[in-house]
């Protein structure tokens, strides 16, 4: 008995393994991943550098060191021209507008009679980055006048962020909670990707042995919950090979990437000896740098051991549970087409995980929506890896619900695999006929 | 233990519908069995009950005289009517992993497999994928793998429907070659002409009741009814020959052809006694034929079944 068992698992897992689409598939997934975050990177910095330039007529005595250029806007002075050939000048040069500050007694007067002129109208970006240099200078000039210097303006202008703290003592960090569920979400969007990516495959290699005839060839010899069995066993198998295949290579193919285009590895990676002089850039950042290495800790602090080992048995037993309903429904239906009425109530379950995860799991990792979730069977998979980055125990997952979420998971696939079992084993039998809700249920009394 | 296969009271329903009800069957060993009857009349949910892919709801089965379980399977080889095969398998592989399946050791599969492609000269077939052979091909392999194993029964579901003539007489000798190798077979299929000379027993099935089996030659014999086919050469009119005839006998048919002056005739006699008729046959013309009509696995069905429904 077992050894059929392994003799269909064997021919599962080679048949998809060898299957020319499984093989481009597991060669170019890898290449569309890092073409997509090549392309990501590469249009995220042409939106970085699409600077536009402002040119600025000043014909008053204030505001001449103030426009220095930003992220998103520059200047270029214009001298000894008057309004009218500064615009055309503009035009011409194809520039973004025109800033014009008319000569003034005061520097009020200056700003409030200054004109920003552009072809259409302007973008906020712009105006908001030109607003926020008068209001600077209003705003210093108008202390000025109540006694305050230039000095103690700067000092008062201190950048100002609240320190954290977790009742232990640790320091904790902003956002570090987003963090750790975004690092999770990974792991559960990972999970069902794959249950449905494989899930179909079971179902697909079961339409396939339904319309090929040769399923009462093989249910002669070996009992149809062991076809079922060994399907889903071996197509697992192929899945985690494939798996194992883009792990490798994507982070081969990475490395190669950062090393021929040069992407700047050290701003990913968390070097602490990175040193100061050599990135002049990185000193005036080294509050940012000290923040970045509690990131670094925190990341590190992940429990990885636990998350890969949860992964894992979160995935068998989500990818059992579903890969059996699909296999039930490949039987039940002749071909491809009919399944959709039955696929959409699988995947919506596998949904709604993943939304309840980022909207609820992200901002209250253990609240009553996120725990609920997290223990009821067909979201479990997907929910509870999106808190366990905390880890188990105190102010994390507590270990009950971690047990009880695996306990639900095994309870549910032993019941589900049972009717998928009596679907599927009426289903492969039944030939040109479309199968109502109504009727799979009358199959499980047979 | 002289029967392969013995069902008592079999019974099967699915939902509402009934599938078989009471079916009791004797299958000898070393024979061939028809199973007859037409489509949808049960035979199929009969053949998956014995290859234990359904069970019935009710009723016994006895595999060589102990009942049906699952070691039972490697001694059963099944060519069922919804036959096919892996497309994008190799024919070779596939024939192995369908022959291990039934617990062939690869080994043994890999030997018997290589004497059945040589016998069916089919050798250069191994390594090709099911999808470049056609159906006819594709039947000659099903049929090897359904054999590898030498079961002690097997079971044949319209085995010749798919096959061209020349391949359905080598799968036919090679099933009766097993037969006289001592296997125990049994032929299902709804077109009773094609397997009436092969099988020895019969049963007929209609919608899910047996109503008649046992041995062919006893069944015919009592469906006889003293028919009789005849044809002689005569000279001149035969009308008065029709009247002599019909003191002793009823004529049916009575076809004359000119040209060579052949009259053919079907008569029904009163009893078994051909004498009297052959001795006035003979005093009229020459006979060169006098054959019984016996009736067809087909007509004793329709028969059957007729007086089936007009006795209710």
């Amino acid at each position: 008995m077992a050894s059929k068992l392994g003799l269909i698992i064997k021919r599962e897992y080679l048949a998809k393994v060898r299957n020319r689409s499984f093989i481009v598939m597991t060669i170019l997934s890898p290449l569309l991943i890092v073409g997509m975050i090549v392309l990501i990177a590469y249009l995220a910095k042409v939106n970085d550098e699409d600077v536009r330039v402002v040119t600025v007529l000043n014909e008053s005595d204030f505001f001449q060191e103030d426009f220095t250029p930003t992220k998103s806007v520059s200047f270029v002075n214009f001298h000894n021209l008057n309004l009218e050939q500064a615009k055309d000048s503009t035009n011409a040069l194809e520039y973004y507008g025109l800033l014009y500050l008319p000569k003034g007694a005061s520097l009020e007067e200056v700003a409030h009679q200054s004109y920003l002129f552009t072809k259409n109208n302007p973008n906020t970006t712009v105006t908001q980055q030109l607003e926020r240099i008068f209001q600077r200078q209003l705003r210093q000039d108008r202390l000025k006048r109540l006694g305050v210097s230039s000095e103690q303006f700067s000092s008062v202008e201190e950048p100002f962020e609240i320190n954290l703290s977790t009742f232990e003592g640790e320091r904790s960090m902003k956002g570090i909670n987003e963090l750790k569920a975004f690092i999770g979400g990974g792991f559960g969007y990972a999970i069902m990707m794959f249950i449905i990516i494989y899930g179909g495959f079971v179902m697909r290699s079961v339409i396939e042995e339904k319309t090929s005839r040769i399923i009462e060839v093989i249910i002669s010899s070996v009992k149809p919950f062991q076809l079922m069995l060994g399907k889903i066993i071996g197509t697992s198998l192929a899945g985690l090979t494939q798996f194992a295949i883009w792990i490798v290579s994507a982070s081969a193919l990475l490395l190669l990437v950062v090393m021929l285009f040069g992407v700047d590895i050290s701003a990913l990676s968390q070097d602490p000896n990175m040193s100061g002089a050599s990135m002049p850039g990185m000193s005036q950042l080294a509050p940012m740098d000290s923040d970045m290495m509690l990131y670094a800790k925190e990341i590190l602090d992940i429990p990885w051991g636990l998350m890969i080992f949860s992964f894992l048995i979160y995935f068998v037993l989500g990818y059992l549970i579903y890969s059996s309903i699909y296999a039930a429904i490949g039987a039940a239906v002749d071909n491809e087409t009919d399944t959709q009425q039955f696929i959409f109530p699988i995947i919506l379950p596998l949904m709604l995980a993943i939304y309840v995860g980022f909207f609820s799991v992200f901002s209250n990792p253990h609240g009553p929506i996120a725990v609920g979730f997290s223990l009821f069977p067909l979201t479990s998979p997907i929910v509870m890896l999106m808190r366990l980055p905390g880890g188990i125990g105190e102010g994390a997952v507590p270990l009950w619900q971690f047990l009880l979420s695996i306990f639900l998971l095994i309870v549910t696939f032993l019941g589900i695999v049972t009717l998928a079992a009596k679907v599927y084993r009426v289903g492969i039998l039944m030939y040109g006929k479309k199968p109502t809700y109504k009727e799979l249920v009358k199959w499980l009394r047979y | 233990m002289d029967h392969i296969l013995v069902a008592k009271n079999v019974s099967k329903t699915y939902g509402d519908y009934t599938a078989l009800s009471n079916i009791s069957l004797e299958i000898p060993k070393n024979c061939i069995y028809g199973l007859l009857g037409p489509n949808g009349a049960g035979k199929t949910s009969f053949i998956r009950i014995i290859n234990q892919i359904t069970h019935q709801d009710a009723g016994e089965i006895l595999f060589n005289g102990e009942p049906l379980g699952p070691e039972h399977i490697a001694q059963i080889g099944y060519l069922p009517e919804e036959r096919g095969l892996y497309k994008s398998m190799k024919v070779g592989e596939q024939a192995l992993y369908l022959a291990q399946l039934k617990g062939l050791p690869k080994q043994v599969a890999k030997e018997r497999l290589k004497y059945w492609f040589d016998r069916l000269n089919i050798g250069d077939w191994w390594n090709k994928k099911i999808q470049e052979l056609s159906k006819g091909m594709a039947q000659k392999i099903q049929f090897i793998v359904t054999v590898l194993h030498e079961p002690k029964l097997l079971i044949f579901d319209e085995p010749f429907s798919g096959f061209d003539p020349i391949n359905a007489n080598i799968i036919k000798d090679e099933i009766l070659q097993l037969k006289e190798k001592g296997t125990s077979i049994i032929f299902s299929t709804h077109r009773m002409e094609s397997v009436e000379e092969l099988c020895e027993y019969i049963a007929l099935i209609h919608k899910s009741e047996k109503i008649l089996d046992g041995k062919l030659s006893d069944i015919k014999n009592a469906y006889k009814n003293n028919m009789y086919s005849i044809g002689m050469h005569v000279d001149g009119d035969i009308q008065p020959l029709i009247a002599q005839l019909n003191e002793e006998a009823e004529v049916i048919t009575s076809n004359l052809d000119i040209k060579d002056n052949q009259w053919d005739l079907k008569v029904q006699l009163p009893s078994e006694d051909t004498a009297t008729i052959l001795s006035k046959l003979t005093k009229m013309g020459n006979v060169n034929r006098f054959d019984e009509l016996v009736p067809s696995a087909n007509d004793i069905f329709i028969q059957t079944v007729n007086n089936k429904e007009n006795g209710k």
